[in-house]
């Protein structure tokens, strides 16, 4: 590349800064006696077009001299290797993920918000799983992941309103009732493949969305459902001062009344249920199910010629994502105590969808990876503020680049022929 | 070889064919792509069906395997559990339960996953079952890791055979192309069928790797007493090593036999090598062509 052409990229980015700069920093509105005016400010623009053109010019310049001379085979990648790194040691991250979290909320540094973002993450995680059975394993892109968490949060919500009925025994209930949800939907749904069934799962999310809207007898509309109970500690329950004849968890165990041992207990809740999914989806995934759920994404007609079930086999993976979507929903809903239409927007869906796609389909220490950064790295942007969003969206787009199949993909065999350590190491 | 070839067929003309298609019939709107076919396939036979491009030879294997319904005709597979009409059955269900195992003109394995998965999938039906549809397998009951250990044994049998036993734990998608293609038959193989299917399996191949799938295709015949049937193109391996050739062209059939029958067959070398087209070439090809009368029956050779 001469130094026309190098002149000629580093204008083009310029020109691209210009474009964003003028409406974002060039122009202020202000309000003045008179109303809104517009006070024009050429630094914002000048100064950003300037240190781009400049910087990107420099920038090309050295990569054209740090270049590898072309024909050279691209040495493997730092994040692959770390990649492989984590799904070969997966045995040791795992358990000390485990122990981290479980010491999280009782470090120094451990206050009320840390763990209500730990346990926002952590439903995010459960999310993730849940619906990386679907994605990831299955192959089927499903943009209305957010219908089942609804119907689980809802049917938590209605069962323990109306009924009285404890957490414990509406959790499997919520859970059945998102699993049937997902069965129904997909019946018609699975016969779709690829673009037509994420078009068709979208509409079924915003469906349920519009029918908890307008359902105003049951579901009491855009209003909501609130005064959501909370769960017990084993029929303790979390309260200063328990109804008659009851015993509350700090009497119990003789504390000192504090708030946040229900965050605590949520907390690890939570955890539980996310763990539970993880077990099952590891387990699942190395029986003919699952392996026939890898097989039918990565070639449909050649398993059906192997006298594999495509309908059944699909209604399954569906069945379980929406499962777990539930059990996530009825959690969502005792923790927050209210609940809305407004909670389970399409927005939820992608943002789920992104945690799987991030992470690296079918990875579960991708999930895990990418739902940190999702949640944690906007909660991290509040000091940006109104250029928060856009320095996630950068983030992803970052990620997209430099990792297009997720931060960890790496498929691990569900199981060896030979001993473990002659398959990693590729060479027969 | 010919000689035993042309007497099993006369013994096994005696019981009843595996696999007997009467007046199939396939339209594409107005297109016949297979046009009253009848044939029979015999177990422990090759039946290889040959014919030009565009013949209708994989659309005959895509209605045998369920992924096309035959607009007219019946196929009907003498199962031991019974005759089966093929016709009536979900794709699938022809691979679970009547046993009709078949591999792709483009090699369709499941590239990201190990060669010994691509083998352990193709015994889902008898896994599945084992793990009682998931349950014993979620609690690891020993019942279904038998099953499993069970189902490794058969792969590796396999990959024995198809000498493939060292890359058992590679991604399949890396092997070659050669391997990619023993893999196939051997995962099809795997379904335990009675009739297996084989979609132009030397396709690609070299003269020793066409030369080794001729040996492991008379193995799976002679070893596993089962039918196949065969489309190919590569005359070597279409004469060496079937019983009973079907030649297809625009969908009919017009020549059916032992190989030397059809190798001599009037119909199958004109739609081999066309008309005589003397009046339409120009004078000196033709007199080039006058001057060696007997290329043409060479080149089938």
């Amino acid at each position: 590349m001469g130094v026309g052409a190098l002149c000629k990229e580093a204008g083009l980015t310029a020109l691209l800064v210009l474009m964003l700069a003028l409406p974002l920093g060039g122009l202020r509105t202000v309000g003045t006696a008179t109303g809104l005016s517009l006070e024009v400010r050429p630094l914002f623009v000048i100064v950003p077009v300037a240190v781009v053109l400049v910087g990107r010019f420099f920038i090309l310049l050295l990569w054209r001299h740090g270049r590898r001379p072309r024909g050279e085979a691209p040495t493997e990648g730092l994040m692959d290797r770390i990649a492989r790194g984590v799904s070969t040691y997966e045995v040791y991250l795992g358990p000390l993920f485990l122990l981290g979290a479980i010491a999280l909320p009782f470090m120094p540094f451990s206050d009320r918000y840390i763990i209500d973002t730990a346990t926002t993450v952590l439903i995010y995680i459960m999310l993730g799983w849940g619906l990386n059975i679907v994605v990831g394993l299955a192959g089927l892109l499903d943009l209305g992941y957010v219908a089942f968490y609804a119907v689980g949060a809802y049917s938590y919500a209605l069962l323990s309103t109306h009924f009285g009925w404890s957490f414990w025994a509406c959790l499997p209930l919520a859970g059945v009732f998102a699993a049937t949800a997902g069965v129904i939907l997909g019946f018609p749904v699975l016969r779709l493949r690829g673009d037509y069934l994420a078009i068709v799962t979208l509409g079924f999310g915003e469906i349920i969305r519009l029918v908890l809207l307008n359902w105003y007898d049951v579901t009491n509309g855009p209003d909501g459902i609130s005064r959501i109970p909370r769960p017990s500690f084993f029929g303790l329950e979390f309260t200063r001062r328990p109804a008659e004849g009851e015993t509350a968890f700090h009497q119990f165990f003789d504390l000192s009344y504090a708030g946040e041992h229900r965050v605590i207990f949520l907390y690890f809740l939570i955890l539980v249920l996310a763990l539970f999914t993880n077990m099952f989806t590891q387990r699942i995934r190395k029986l003919p199910v699952g392996r026939a759920w890898e097989a039918l994404r990565e070639d449909e007609i050649a398993s059906r010629s192997l006298g594999i079930n495509p309908t059944n086999t699909k209604l399954t993976a569906f069945g379980l994502g929406a499962l777990f979507g539930g059990f996530a929903g009825a959690f969502f809903a005792t923790r927050q105590g209210f609940i809305s239409p407004e909670s389970f927007t399409f927005i939820e869906s992608a943002i789920i969808l992104a945690i799987v796609v991030l992470g690296g389909m079918g990875s579960q220490i991708g999930v895990v990876l990418a739902a940190v950064v999702l949640i944690v790295l906007p909660e991290l942007g509040r000091a940006l503020a109104q250029f928060r969003m856009l320095v996630f969206g950068g983030a992803m787009v970052g990620i997209m680049v430099w990792r297009p199949s997720g931060l960890l993909a790496h498929r691990e065999p569900t199981l060896w022929l030979h001993s473990r350590r002659r398959g990693a190491g590729g060479a027969g | 070889m010919r000689e035993t070839a042309e007497v099993r067929q006369e013994a096994s003309t005696i019981g009843t064919p595996l696999l007997r298609v009467e007046h199939m019939t396939m339209r594409f709107g107005g297109l016949v792509a297979v046009d009253d076919l009848s044939f029979d396939a015999w177990p422990r036979q090759i039946t290889a069906i040959i014919g030009p491009n565009g013949a209708g030879k994989t659309t005959v294997f895509n209605c045998l395997t369920g992924f096309y319904k035959p607009t007219v005709g019946r196929l009907m597979l003498h199962h031991p559990q019974g005759p089966m009409l093929l016709e009536q059955m979900e794709g699938f269900r022809i691979a679970q339960r009547a046993g009709v195992a078949r591999t792709f003109q483009n090699i369709r394995l499941f590239a990201r996953m190990t060669v010994v998965e691509n083998l352990i999938v193709a015994q889902h039906n008898a896994l599945m079952r084992a793990s009682m549809w998931s349950v014993a397998g979620l609690l690891g009951l020993s019942r279904y890791r038998h099953a499993e250990r069970a189902a490794l044994d058969k792969a590796r049998y396999w990959l024995e055979q198809i000498r493939l036993l060292d890359f058992a734990d590679w991604e399949a998608g890396n092997l070659s192309y050669g391997a990619q293609r023993r893999l196939e038959i051997a995962r099809s193989m795997c379904t335990d069928p009675i009739l297996l299917c084989l979609d132009e399996p030397a396709a690609g191949l070299n003269a020793r790797e066409s030369a080794e799938l001729n040996a492991l295709l008379c193995r799976i015949r002679d070893e596993h007493g089962i039918g196949l049937l065969l489309i190919e193109h590569d005359m070597n391996v279409v004469m060496q090593i079937s019983d009973h050739i079907i030649v297809l062209d625009y969908g009919r059939k017009i020549a059916d036999g032992t190989p030397a029958e059809v190798r001599a067959d009037a119909a199958v070398i004109k739609a081999y090598l066309g008309e005589e087209a003397e009046v339409e070439l120009p004078p000196e090809v033709a007199d080039a062509l006058r001057a060696e009368p007997d290329k043409p029956s060479e080149s089938l050779d």
